[in-house]
């Protein structure tokens, strides 16, 4: 059994805990908001997934900096598959956002509120990274190549954020911010809760990639062993390590 | 650095023998302020209107300068010489960026002319030096990013598809920047000094981007 494979199991049953008892305290203990009422309680959503999206973005460069360093595959593989989820859930936080913007703020889109503007931008950054592996075709090129693009993205996103955060004159009103802590202690736990959810899932969904990946490279090397070079399909070409 | 200005002085001979790139990127630019006069319908254009017309047409510009930065090398074998040869690898980072920055300041030198004479600006005599030290620090920026860009590129299959999409989110802090900062400089009411804030995070982002390049350059150069 390969690493990725091992407490997978485990994994997934605390993750299905984790996102039950998140989703309860959500809807049943954390209190209406005064302002917003029903709508805020997306909050729990959009912002746990904008958060494990950017260090996801933000690992993917880690990882591709030890693939750098040690030239072993399952790195590339790692920060291929990281990058890939992190992709999902950005998505996913974008819409969940835009829908928390037109309920709060009347605007399915508000370029005056430079978290929303960074994040989309560090979005159309990283959707180029599965192109730009498909388009290489020698599988090592393509590995060193989206490794550098990778971690030069990965220390893009904070800098971006830092840059558009200061084109913006004015800061919207921010509803609820996280540093300020202006959040009751109740809202509090159930927003961390959801956090650890969200960071649950992501990892688990990581691991289901990365263990259906090795499982079929791990299928096509004994199809090789057993039948014979002449039984593989040859294979295409793929963003994916393979 | 006595391989990279050979580098740079084989680039600058190849582009003055075949002006290959840099007259079609003066002749883009002229042709975009003309569209934008067009498209706008506007003689004349102010203020941020101004910069952001000023900035999107140099970048447009640039992005073919980007594309074509490593197509020499790429068509005639120069990477292989250049990995045979028992050089630093960067020497290859740096003539490449000089040698785009170089583009970009002849291009500014059209354009810049082309611009006044086109869409008429207010106050781009009076406020000239610090329009020109914000392009210079964006044209870092650009020589950077587009060499950096433009070395992943040329091995890609789609490589005129890849520069400028990868290309594009990544100038997009200094493309901000340089709007911004050459916004206030063109309004009728300039005080002629460009804004500290958008130099500071130029001349910063500058900074980043040469240390990540150098950092990282050397593993798209390897065979």
């Amino acid at each position: 059994m390969t690493t990725h494979v091992r407490h997978l199991r485990g994994l997934t049953i605390a993750t299905a805990v984790m996102l039950t008892v998140s989703l309860a305290l959500v809807f049943f203990y954390a209190p209406l908001d005064a302002e917003q009422g029903f709508i805020q309680k997306i909050f729990y959503i959009h912002v746990p997934l904008a958060i494990v999206s950017l260090v996801g973005f933000t690992l993917g460069g880690a990882f591709a900096v030890a693939y750098l360093r040690t030239g072993n595959r399952v790195w590339d593989m790692r920060s291929y598959c990281v990058i890939h989820m992190s992709l999902i859930f950005s998505v996913g936080g974008l819409l969940a956002g835009s829908i928390w913007a037109k309920a709060s703020w009347g605007h399915w889109w508000v370029w005056s509120e430079p978290t929303l503007v960074s994040y989309l931008i560090v979005i159309l950054l990283f959707c180029t990274y599965q192109p730009l592996r498909f388009s290489i075709e020698d599988p090592e090129r393509q590995s060193r190549y989206a490794a550098v693009f990778a971690i030069v993205c990965g220390a893009f996103v904070p800098i971006n954020f830092i840059v558009v955060r200061l084109s913006t004159q004015f800061l919207h009103p921010r509803v609820l911010n996280l540093e300020g802590g202006n959040l009751p202690n109740s809202m509090k736990l159930a927003f961390y809760t959801s956090l650890l959810a969200i960071a649950l899932l992501f990892a688990t969904l990581m691991r289901y990639e990365m263990a259906a990946k090795e499982t079929r490279i791990e299928t096509r090397r004994l199809r090789r062993r057993l039948l014979g070079d002449d039984a593989l399909r040859p294979l295409g070409r793929s963003a994916a390590p393979q | 650095m006595r391989t990279a200005l050979a580098i740079l002085r084989k680039d600058l001979l190849l582009e003055r023998r075949t002006l290959e790139t840099i007259p079609a990127m003066a002749m883009l630019a002229v042709v975009t302020f003309i569209i934008f006069h067009f498209g706008l319908n506007q003689n004349q254009v102010s203020g941020q209107l101004a910069a952001g017309v000023l900035t999107i047409t140099l970048l447009f510009a640039a992005m073919l300068g980007i594309n074509r930065l490593f197509v020499a090398e790429r068509e005639q074998g120069g990477f292989d010489a250049f990995l045979l040869a028992p050089v630093d690898r960067t020497a290859m980072l740096i003539a490449k960026a000089t040698a785009l920055f170089l583009y970009l300041v002849v291009l500014e030198l059209v354009a810049l002319p082309a611009f006044a004479l086109f869409l008429a600006p207010p106050h781009l005599g009076s406020s000239l030096p610090g329009v020109l030290l914000i392009l210079l620090l964006s044209d870092i920026a650009f020589a950077v990013i587009g060499t950096f860009v433009s070395a992943i590129a040329v091995h890609t299959r789609a490589r005129d598809l890849i520069g400028p999409v990868i290309g594009l989110p990544l100038l997009l802090p200094a493309l901000i920047a340089t709007a911004r900062g050459i916004g206030p400089l063109l309004t009728q009411h300039a005080s002629g000094s460009p804004p500290a804030k958008w130099l500071a995070v130029l001349a910063l982002y500058d900074l980043f981007n040469a240390l990540l390049a150098y950092a990282v350059f050397d593993f798209l150069l390897e065979e």
